[in-house]
């Protein structure tokens, strides 16, 4: 071991430490804060505290926690079947009956990818306040259902789909439909776990456009009850923690299980 | 090299190359399959995109608009909020895109070496900023950037700061704040994307190099670099989308506000603000939102273009 090698090594330890616990800090914090007094928490005390229950009573009792999150899991399992079945039916397809003028729809659904949602939401909530039905589940989950995103990522994995698979089912007189259902679905499943994790994600922390489209509390998700409660006056931050924690508990355990498929799935995501 | 070269992208590649025989089944469901998607894109993207452009030549409050031509440009190059927002985005986007891209490569590229000990630690560790939700990891940074909070507690116990710095007060170290925030929650997930590529490149030109005493920083930057570059273009890119969009930190960080005095106003805040906050003129913010269409058009082309220019001749 040369002494410059070692100098170097000792460097990047160091780096990878130091960027290890930044990232790593604000998680303990949120721990901790969860335990604390707001007064505690403003002015900094990194130590855990006594007034966890306190805290959980708290938001118990300012937010209908049942009902909240009652709001996101449904939204959230329900965006992501519809996303799935509709997305990844049609990636399937786009990559199976292949035709010159699908292939120009494909293209130009990837031009689409690069509009901003900022530039469509404002006629999406007149079209949704013409059809009356804002301030409802479904008005949060139908634009989000048709994911170019996905169904390029469906689309990418369809082609290690294994085509004497297909061709064995024709042989067998499977109709279409039947060789999607029954041999591609249980195939390609490690595709489905990744893009669920993404589109379950994404929709479970989606801000922008529920707080547009829900006004009533007895729809809001977590995501804008935690939002919320920080723009109080004088936010009460130990219960605002414990909240974040809550919000935060169903991805981290998501990360954890599927830690793999988690990264994968996120390498062929996009923000 | 320009073998090697292919072998670093992982851009995706698709063929558009389309047989011609299939059988009329296969037509059918060619078309039955993607139906779905299809009418939901049309009525969901397509019609608001289409309505979004007639609407930013209207000009009018709430539902009464009227024809107004240019109008609304010409208000846009008077408008100094939206002026501001301009300037504040670019400003986000100038100087937290760059920074977080080379944390990313400097972490994946230490990481992805295989003598490292502790390497499927560090890198969760980095990663895990990344599971949380935009509102969770806004709320946590607003209570660790108070005034008396965690964070300027610490500097102040390492002597980097005398006084406490006013994070959310002061217009210059909200944005400062904001970057801290965004480059916190993005850097692990653009150092995954690049621990990938990295994954693929041909071990044996590090070796050659390291045979040849190429130095360590000179094996980063003529190697490295140039290998990631199709996945550096493809998260810069993305970045770049996702940076001229920010809304939800700045949203919750500052209550809505883009405060203090419009020091973080984005753009995509000004939109929601335009549009639901005050009396909706959504001929303006329509017109405001092709903004963002247009400014991330012209850099996607600029860092295309970048990337195809100091591509070295293979």
């Amino acid at each position: 071991m040369n002494p410059a090698f070692l100098v170097r090594r000792g460097i990047v330890y160091v780096l990878l430490s130091v960027a290890a616990f930044l990232s790593v800090f604000p998680f303990y914090w949120m721990i901790v804060g969860a335990t604390n007094k707001s007064a505690d928490i403003v002015i900094g005390k990194p130590t855990p505290g006594l007034n966890l229950f306190a805290n959980i009573a708290t938001f118990f009792s300012t937010v209908d926690v049942p009902r909240v999150f009652f709001n996101s899991t449904l939204i959230a399992v329900l965006g992501t079947v519809l996303t799935l079945a509709v997305s990844s039916l049609a990636g399937y397809a786009f990559e199976m009956f292949r035709s010159r003028f699908r292939e120009h729809i494909f293209a130009f659904m990837l031009l689409l990818l690069s509009i901003p949602f900022s530039a469509l939401m404002v006629p999406l909530f007149v079209m949704i306040a013409s059809a009356h039905i804002t301030n409802t589940f479904l008005a949060v989950i139908l634009p989000s259902i048709a994911s170019i995103f996905i169904i390029f990522y469906f689309r990418q994995a369809t082609k290690a789909f294994p085509s004497e698979l297909r061709d064995a089912a024709r042989v067998d007189g499977l109709k279409e439909w039947q060789i999607f259902l029954y041999i591609y679905m249980p195939v390609m499943r490690s595709t489905y776990a990744a893009a669920t994790i993404i589109v379950f994600l994404a929709n479970w922390n989606n801000y922008l456009w529920p707080l547009i489209v829900l006004s009533t509390p007895e729809n809001k998700t977590v995501t804008l009850v935690v939002s919320a409660l920080t723009s109080a006056y004088t936010p009460d931050y130990g219960m605002i923690l414990f909240g974040t924690v809550l919000a935060t508990l169903p991805t981290l355990i998501i990360f954890f299980v599927l830690q793999r498929q988690f990264v994968e799935g996120l390498t062929g995501s996009v923000k | 090299m320009a073998q090697t070269q292919t072998e670093g992208a992982v851009a995706p590649r698709w063929r558009f190359a389309a047989p011609s025989h299939l059988g009329r089944g296969e037509r059918i469901s060619g078309w039955l399959f993607i139906a779905p998607a299809l009418i939901l894109l049309g009525i969901f993207m397509i019609y608001p995109i289409i309505w979004s452009l007639w609407m930013s030549v209207q000009v009018g409050k709430g539902m009464n608009f009227s024809f107004g031509g240019w109008a609304n440009i010409i208000r846009l190059t008077k408008d100094p909020v939206f002026l501001r927002a301009l300037s504040n985005t670019c400003i986000f986007f100038v100087v937290q895109v760059p920074i977080m891209i080379f944390l990313a490569l400097v972490f994946a590229n230490a990481l992805n070496d295989n003598t490292l000990r502790f390497r499927a630690l560090f890198r969760t560790a980095i990663f895990l900023p990344c599971v949380t939700s935009l509102i969770a990891y806004s709320t946590l940074f607003k209570s660790m950037f108070a005034t008396d909070g965690v964070v300027n507690k610490g500097l102040q116990l390492l002597h980097i700061i005398s006084d406490p710095i006013p994070w959310l007060q002061d217009p210059f170290w909200a944005k400062v704040l904001i970057i801290i925030a965004i480059t916190w929650r993005w850097t692990g997930y653009n150092m995954v994307f690049y621990l990938a590529a990295l994954q693929n490149i041909d071990r044996s030109i590090y070796e050659a190099a390291r045979i040849d005493v190429v130095p360590a920083w000179a094996r980063f930057t003529n190697i490295t670099i140039p290998m990631l570059k199709p996945v550096i273009l493809f998260t810069t890119i993305i970045s770049t989308i996702g940076t001229l969009q920010l809304f939800d930190e700045v949203y919750n960080l500052t209550n809505g506000t883009g405060g203090p005095s419009d020091s973080t106003l984005t753009i995509a805040l000004y939109i929601y603000n335009l549009t639901f906050k005050f009396m909706p003129s959504f001929g303006y913010s329509a017109t405001v939102s092709w903004v963002i269409v247009v400014i991330v058009g012209i850099l996607s082309a600029i860092q295309f273009f970048i990337a195809r220019d100091r591509r070295p001749s293979a």
